[in-house]
């Protein structure tokens, strides 16, 4: 009997391609592997601890680095979560609203051509990788134009957004939404047909839809196998039950299926990118709350009234009523939720954020288990899961 | 005696004018893969050293020489030290046998132009082919590097599953040319290269080649997403420059074996025979690039599974085919 041994090997935290400082332990034989067990947490920074001491405008950007591919989506979660804690999230004008859809479409957009950029690169095809970063370079650009920075946005406030919309940028987006599905065939062209590219991922890292459902998956990921599941139709937030758009379902359960699962997903977004431009009117984009937005710029420069109103909220912060809420939103990566405690005070008591990634992780292990050691890295790649969520 | 010491001096200067070329274009093919696939990914590639970026291979090798040639702990350090050699020496020794152009009359005797006219060519070729694995599977197995082991096994297995198919893909053409020299193997091509004559065996033999190159979609030994390095995650400085100048050495061989094998080596009309073969040789290379540059990486077991199921069964029945024509068109 010839004699073997498994070899244990130390995947990360330094590896190109475990999308951040994830660590996996795998138990090989040969290149077969036997057990997986992810160690996370090297990117822990106490988001969820640190947010205590805050006053609730301060939080907000705390959530950009979060998922630091979404940040958008991460501030809008957190405000739709601050919103109903405080009652106002019928007085958000629709403006903002619009905005908001429009930034988180984007947004998704923005995430998912990161994801398909490093799976097609983790799979090989470089290629891909450089076309979809060209197109994300565009969308970093538009959120420049917004909120002033390219990843940490901030962008989104309570009560409303930053700043409206600069002049001109409404036709630079449409432009840019109306350019996408092009460039999502291009991606295809070089992907969906490609016999190496389906060899490598139909058939792998397969969840099933009770599986999936056991995990808690979401996303993408948990649509892929089999679940018509999204909170944009199913828990609306935003006035998403207003917009036209498709919720691709897959059945195969694969990473091919998640794969064609989210590039569908980002032609939906653009869509719904379009008809959010349709319907935008002019209008106030921050909410009537004089107790908890600012006043207006004039004035703060012009009155007395209006310096002490924007110094009491900048030093002070507003009260929020003792209670508790909990928010998802459909992020890009799955269903990203804010869990709110207040005490009264201008902090929240307590910050509880349910991160998709996290959830999704956990399917890991049984994904790899018995896969080759290539497979592994398709597999956290179709899984897209950013570090700076899962530790927080 | 005179006729014997320039014999000599004539070999020496065609073995020094062959390093010389072999070294250079191994040097600016890599500045060439990096400038093509730049184009094809909307970058600009390197463009800061020199007119074009076109003295970055130098400054490439003398940040690779003025680099810490580092030994891990606990390596095997003869084999170590040893590996990156193998690989580079044996790309270089194959060019020894490669026919780059018609012989040449100098000073009244006939010149070929290749080293050494070997009546087994072929053979050398393939064994020389398979002897610069060892360097991959030496330097993974020498690092003491889990991750260096795992890209050294592919390469071993990656070998076993191509290297049958790509000798079977030359049994036809060594068939159709009744030898083994390669110069004889050019001038049976005068007709029609062997491409047109027998396609079947050309495929299997550009995917072998492909394959033996390590390149995509067949860079499993060193796939840098999967393995850090693969089998050089532990080099560094110098031989770390061997393995890969090697790699670039034997980009150029395998293409002038598809040359000389299916494109008809040197043959050609109107142009001298010697720049026929050279576009010949880079318009393969350039096929090479493209390839990296649009394909994404099989896995090592479908791999073996393409070589032993697909490929091997495939060359089986062309050598059949082709002895059978052969065959019948003679009687």
């Amino acid at each position: 009997m010839a004699l073997t041994e498994k070899m244990t090997i130390n995947m990360g935290p330094q590896h190109p391609s475990t999308h951040g400082v994830l660590q996996l332990i795998l138990e090989l034989d040969g290149e077969v592997v036997q057990k997986a067990t992810p160690h996370i947490g090297f990117l822990h920074r106490g988001t969820e601890k640190l947010s205590e001491h805050r006053t609730y405008n301060q939080v907000i950007p705390l959530t950009d680095r979060l998922d630091y591919l979404a940040p958008m989506s991460n501030n809008l979660g957190y405000c739709l979560a601050v919103e109903k804690l405080l009652g106002i999230t019928d007085e958000i004008p629709e403006r903002a609203n619009v905005i908001r859809v429009m930034m988180a479409e984007l947004t998704r957009l923005k995430s998912h051509l990161v994801w398909l950029a490093t799976h097609a690169l983790d799979i090989g095809a470089m290629t891909v990788f450089l076309y979809a970063f060209r197109e994300r370079e565009a969308i970093t650009d538009i959120y420049e134009k917004v909120s002033g920075a390219r990843m940490t946005s901030n962008y989104i406030r309570i009560g409303g957004v930053t700043a409206d919309l600069p002049a001109g940028l409404e036709q630079e987006i449409r432009e840019y939404a109306e350019s996408m599905p092009a460039h999502i065939d291009e991606y295809e062209g070089l992907l969906t047909g490609n016999k190496i590219w389906q060899k490598r991922t139909m058939g792998v890292g397969v969840i099933s839809k009770e599986d999936a459902i056991d995990i808690g998956l979401s996303g993408p990921s948990l649509r892929a196998s089999g679940v018509d599941w999204d909170l944009r139709r199913d828990a609306p937030y935003c006035g998403y039950e207003s917009y036209d758009f498709d919720i691709p379902v897959r059945t195969e359960c694969d990473t091919f299926a998640r794969y064609k699962a989210r590039l569908d997903e980002m032609r939906q977004s653009s869509r719904i990118i379009i008809q959010a431009l349709d319907r935008l009117q002019p209008g106030p984009v921050v909410a009537d709350c004089p107790k908890v937005t600012l006043p207006a710029k004039e004035d703060v420069v012009n009155t007395i009234e209006g310096l002490i109103h924007h110094f009491k909220i900048i030093t002070e912060g507003f009260k929020v009523e003792e209670g508790e809420v909990y928010v998802g939103i459909e992020a890009p990566k799955g269903e990203l939720g804010y869990y709110l405690v207040s005490d009264g005070s201008p902090m929240p008591y307590r910050m509880k954020i349910r991160p998709p990634s996290f959830v999704n992780l956990q399917a890991l292990p049984q994904m790899v288990e018995g896969r080759l050691l290539a497979d592994v890295i398709a597999i956290i790649g179709t899984l897209d899961i950013v570090l700076g969520e899962i530790d927080r | 005696m005179i006729d014997g010491l320039i014999m000599i001096v004539l070999i020496l200067i065609k073995l020094g004018v062959i390093f010389a070329v072999i070294m250079t274009m191994a040097a600016y093919l890599v500045l060439a893969e990096r400038k093509i696939l730049a184009r094809m990914q909307l970058r600009h590639g390197p463009n800061r050293v020199g007119p074009f970026g076109m003295m970055q291979p130098l400054a490439d090798v003398i940040k690779l020489l003025t680099k810490e040639d580092f030994l891990p702990d606990r390596a095997d350090k003869w084999l170590f030290l040893l590996a990156p050699g193998m690989a580079a020496v044996t790309a270089i020794l194959t060019f020894a046998v490669v026919p780059f152009g018609p012989p040449l009359q100098v000073f009244g005797h006939e010149l070929p132009l290749v080293v050494i006219d070997l009546n087994v060519g072929v053979l050398y070729f393939l064994g020389l082919s398979s002897l610069a694995v060892y360097g991959v599977a030496l330097g993974g197995w020498a690092s003491n590097s889990k991750y260096s082991l795992l890209g050294g096994i592919r390469g071993l297995a990656q070998l076993i599953s191509y290297e049958l198919s790509m000798g079977l893909a030359l049994v036809p053409v060594v068939m159709l040319a009744r030898s083994f020299s390669l110069t004889d193997i050019v001038l049976a091509q005068q007709a029609a290269p062997f491409i047109l004559v027998n396609p079947l065996a050309f495929l299997i033999f550009l995917v072998s080649v492909v394959a033996e190159s390590k390149r995509t979609p067949f860079d499993m030994p060193e796939a840098e997403n999967e393995l850090v390095g693969g089998f050089h995650t532990e080099y560094s400085g110098m031989r770390f420059g061997l393995f890969f100048v090697g790699e670039y050495i034997n980009l150029v061989i395998l293409s002038s074996m598809v040359t000389v094998f299916f494109l008809g080596g040197w043959l050609g009309p109107l142009l001298p025979g010697v720049i026929w073969f050279g576009v010949k040789v880079l318009a393969l290379c350039f096929f090479f690039i493209w390839v990296r540059g649009s394909l994404p990486r099989l896995r090592y077991d479908q791999l073996m599974h393409f070589g032993w199921k697909i490929l091997l069964p495939l060359a089986l029945l062309n050598v059949l085919l082709t002895g059978a024509v052969l065959l019948w068109s003679r009687t």
